[in-house]
């Protein structure tokens, strides 16, 4: 089964996607100045991973900062989930946010507005 | 000669933490990044406060950074158009961060219509005006997107003060005074 999995940086998240588990997981900080070069080989793991999902995906996102570069290729990357789910497959978007951290609660409500992929808000401890 | 107390004394009186002018690169961008983190670790600065700061210094200094790009290298002013000046100071528990840069001055009213949109809406209509620009707006190659300013203005709660200043009849300086409260 294939795997992507991407070491972290101060300014890049750890990436691990697991085709086998259905499992993919961003964490970390994602402030690249070249943010579509950085998503690229997510998206296209992406893309191959979509012409024979899991029927459970889970997606966790934990994203201590992001700039707003990096969030034009999160929502892409959330445009190929929301494809695979439309194609009747289980996707659950969770998105983590520390306690006191309104901004990143919000940023993953306005995702949520307009992907249409079940998001679970998860409150963590700081 | 210089006079470096007059800078001192300027620099003191608006508690700059930081400065800088000159060529901005990712290494510098990376530098003052790190550096900004542990300057307000050590000053023990509130979490939340903490993350508005950090995000604003973000998007301010890459927003510089992509700038840089659009100067014209062969321009007989291209000096001029590298260079950008950034700082952060603390006064009356509000954070200032001010950058200045040189930008064409065809473009100056192009960029001023635009943070007037942006200084014009509600905390609400700022987050629908950001989830549009999100999802319909065109990206640039390196990703930026328009989202910058729009991210400011929501993280910082305030309205960017800006200003624009003639140089010559082909380039006008441009800064940006972003404030950010500390409760």
């Amino acid at each position: 089964m294939e795997k992507l999995s991407i070491e972290g940086t101060p300014k890049t998240p750890t990436i691990n996607f697991d085709f086998g588990s259905g499992v993919l997981e961003i964490k970390g900080r994602s402030i690249p100045e070249n943010s579509i070069e950085f998503y690229k080989p997510l998206v296209e793991t992406l893309e191959k991973y979509s012409s024979k999902p899991q029927a459970n995906t889970d997606v966790n996102i934990q994203l201590e900062y992001f700039n707003t570069s990096s969030s034009k290729c999160i929502l892409d990357v959330f445009k190929k989930l929301e494809a695979i789910h439309k194609n009747g497959n289980k996707i659950t978007i969770n998105w983590y946010y520390e306690q006191d951290d309104e901004d990143m609660l919000e940023a993953g409500e306005d995702y949520q507005a307009i992907i249409s992929v079940p998001f679970k808000m998860i409150q963590v401890e700081e | 000669m210089l006079d470096i107390y007059d800078f001192y004394d300027k620099m003191e009186r608006n508690n700059i933490m930081l400065s800088f002018k000159g060529d901005v690169t990712s290494e510098l961008l990376t530098s003052i990044l790190q550096i900004m983190e542990s300057k307000l670790d050590n000053m023990q600065e509130e979490p939340k406060v903490k993350r508005k700061v950090y995000n604003v210094l973000v998007e301010c200094l890459q927003n510089l950074y992509h700038h840089m790009d659009e100067i014209d290298q062969n321009d007989k002013v291209a000096e001029k158009g590298r260079a950008a000046i950034f700082m952060i100071g603390r006064v009356d528990n509000q954070y200032n961060i001010i950058t200045g840069n040189y930008v064409k001055s065809d473009n100056v009213n192009p960029l001023k219509g635009r943070i007037d949109t942006i200084n014009s809406l509600s905390k609400e209509e700022l987050k629908e005006y950001y989830k549009t620009v999100l999802n319909n707006g065109e990206m640039s190659q390196k990703g930026g997107g328009g989202l910058g300013f729009i991210d400011i203005a929501r993280k910082s709660g305030e309205k960017l003060a800006y200003n624009f200043l003639p140089v010559d009849d082909r380039y006008s300086f441009f800064s940006l005074n972003i404030k950010i409260a500390q409760n």
